[in-house]
């Protein structure tokens, strides 16, 4: 039996089970088909920037200017917006800034030779320090009626930020899964110095990760300002740790060319679940961090690998 | 050569993105000039002002009401931003010192963190006004704020009165331990009390944030859907949960929030909002350099300068920051 939940790696699931039991059974208002819509928008965003940081991680990375990358393409976009241009140029321009947010650190990483956590370390304080510049610290409001459909709109009920979540995932599992790309990067990932005597353009591939990631954080920040109406400065802070905690839960390898992207979907079901779950339960604030850190701890226990496998 | 290149080119895209997004904002210049450019006044005409973040409207309104009253005053003011960092404010308020203002004017990111900075600055003789936050030890000259205790107890006068007494309430609480979210919580709970009719359903923290709070709140309605009216400890969380609500499409849910935003006051002028218990961040800046300049020409201070909070409701004319 253990050695069936190991092989399978179904560790995460098992847990996203229990987890289910024990809050269903505590509150009554859980399993209705509106809250869990909720808990799928609510998971939609740190969901998008896991699917990036899963990219990165293969490729045994890291991306902590998620949050950031998020915010200045929310604000770059939502400037555009409210500056009476046409909101569908807003969003080209915030997934491009997004794009470009990632292809710096990719270009510092791959061709500057410089460690992932350093360097996007330097450009989440970067990239949350221009969206101070333009911000002035105060959100940015009056965002066009017609971008609200983004956020809050439904297609057969099922909310839009929903769906664009379940394209992307589509889009990436075949990506990881299907392609030599996806190959490539679990190679990359698992042995950089072999997968170079290979043929694989190792440079490229970091780049192409970490541009997936900021593509993924300005698609996460469009969403996240349609459905407040509005662009914080403070928007996606601290983020970047969901998102990775997601990812570890999901049984992703910090050290790169092992995991998969059904593992992080997992994980991020687990922690928006948690969030609710406690929510929902009315547990007090104080008790509300402990709570969550030691279910994520549970969590992992379950997936625990041998130390010499 | 090819390494030399590919350097060159980041550092190239860098400054691009860097100068794009700075010309992109047409109203930047009025920040630009708050650095300590202007060193040539005397120390005693200079006035430091170390604020906890500038990441949030109400410290900027701060900041700007202490400018613009050093503008007219021709008093100097350096302006020390520490991004909610208790370290590097503590670095900057003895840079402060070292630069021999005359008076500091300390908002603090921590009323224990800061305490440290304020005794360097006592046994440099340099005064300390504290600002909207005052710090727990160290002799602090004048503490300029209003009543938090005061704003928490009004937010609940506001509810009781738009419930007339009777129903259930939701708290949103700040970021647990800040002594904003004790003292809002302290005033509005007791006052709470004193309607039996009303029921407090749920008390759940949003870090005073806007997108969590959406979230907090859209999870609390799914447990409480009869809900008629939300308290949230700032405006921020109090925009939040009026997404949350106006998602949901439940109509006559009451939001009290605190601090006086623009948005939200304009949200409780078209009806969105019930009340807004505003604070005036700007008068607390422009009372800092006042009571800094009293200080210069000899002047005795009260141990504590309120600064009076303003009801507002609709159809009235304040207008927020």
């Amino acid at each position: 039996m253990k050695e069936f939940v190991r092989r399978y790696k179904l560790g995460p699931l098992i847990g996203l089970i229990i987890l289910f039991i024990i809050i269903s059974i505590l509150s009554h208002q859980f399993l209705t088909l509106s809250n869990l819509r909720n808990v799928a928008l609510q998971t939609s965003v740190n969901m998008l920037l896991a699917v990036g940081m899963t990219f990165v991680i293969l490729t045994s990375g890291i991306d902590l200017s998620v949050g950031s990358t998020l915010a200045v393409s929310a604000v770059v976009g939502s400037l555009v917006m409210t500056s009476g241009i046409n909101f569908g140029l807003g969003i080209v321009i915030a997934l491009i800034v997004g794009i470009l947010a990632g292809l710096i650190n990719g270009l510092f990483i791959a061709y500057g030779r410089l460690a992932p956590f350093i360097v996007t370390l330097g450009t989440m304080t970067l990239y949350r320090g221009i969206t101070e510049i333009l911000t002035h610290g105060s959100p940015i409001y009056n965002l066009p009626k017609g971008f609200s459909v983004i956020g809050t709109g439904s297609l057969v009920g099922i909310p839009i930020p929903v769906i664009l979540t379940v394209i992307v995932l589509i889009v990436a599992w075949i990506l990881l899964n299907r392609s030599v790309t996806g190959r490539r990067v679990y190679a990359v990932g698992g042995n950089e110095e072999v997968a170079k005597l290979a043929g694989v353009p190792v440079k490229k591939y970091l780049l192409l990760v970490y541009m997936i990631s900021g593509f993924l954080a300005a698609v996460a920040g469009m969403i996240l300002s349609s459905r407040l109406g509005s662009a914080e400065p403070t928007a996606g802070n601290g983020y970047e740790l969901d998102a990775i905690t997601a990812v570890v839960l999901g049984g992703t390898s910090l050290f790169g060319g092992e995991g998969t992207l059904v593992g992080t979907i997992i994980g991020a079901a687990i922690l928006g679940v948690i969030d609710n779950g406690l929510n929902l339960l009315n547990v007090n604030s104080f008790w509300q961090d402990a709570v969550k850190g030691a279910i994520i701890l549970i969590a992992i226990m379950l997936d625990r690998k041998k130390p010499n496998q | 050569m090819k390494k030399k290149l590919s350097l060159i080119l980041v550092a190239a895209l860098t400054a691009v993105m860097v100068t794009a997004c700075g010309s992109s904002s047409s109203q930047n210049s009025s920040s630009s000039s708050d650095s300590s450019s202007k060193s040539n006044s005397s120390s005693q005409k200079t006035v430091g002002l170390a604020v906890s973040t500038l990441n949030n409207p109400f410290f900027v309104s701060m900041r700007d009401g202490a400018k613009s009253e050093a503008d007219k005053k021709g008093i100097h003011l350096i302006v020390d931003n520490a991004n909610n960092d208790q370290s590097t404010q503590l670095n900057q308020v003895q840079d402060l010192i070292q630069q021999k203002v005359g008076a500091i004017l300390l908002n603090p990111v921590d009323s224990q963190g800061l305490a440290q900075a304020v005794k360097m600055a006592n046994q440099a003789n340099i005064p300390v006004i504290t600002l909207d936050r005052s710090v727990s030890s160290g002799k602090v000259t004048t503490f300029i704020a209003s009543d938090s205790v005061k704003a928490g107890k009004m937010a609940a006068d506001q509810i009781i009165k738009a419930l007339n007494g009777k129903g259930k309430v939701v708290e949103l609480q700040g970021e647990i331990g800040a002594s904003s979210e004790r003292d809002r919580e302290k005033g509005f709970d007791n006052e709470i009390k004193t309607a039996s009719g009303i029921q407090v359903v749920s008390k759940q923290s949003a870090d005073f944030d806007r997108s969590k709070a959406l979230n907090v709140m859209e999870n609390i309605l799914q447990a409480h859907p009869d809900v008629n009216a939300v308290f949230a400890q700032n405006d921020e969380m109090a925009l939040g949960a009026l997404k949350a609500i106006q998602q949901s499409n439940k109509k006559n849910v009451k939001i009290v929030g605190i601090d006086g935003e623009g948005e939200a006051i304009k949200n409780v002028n078209n009806g969105s909002m019930y009340a807004d218990i505003a604070q005036q961040p700007s008068v607390e800046g422009q009372l800092g350099v006042d009571k800094a300049l009293d200080l210069f020409n000899g002047k005795k201070l009260d141990s504590t300068v309120p600064v009076p909070l303003k009801l507002v409701t609709k159809g009235s004319s304040f207008k927020g920051f």
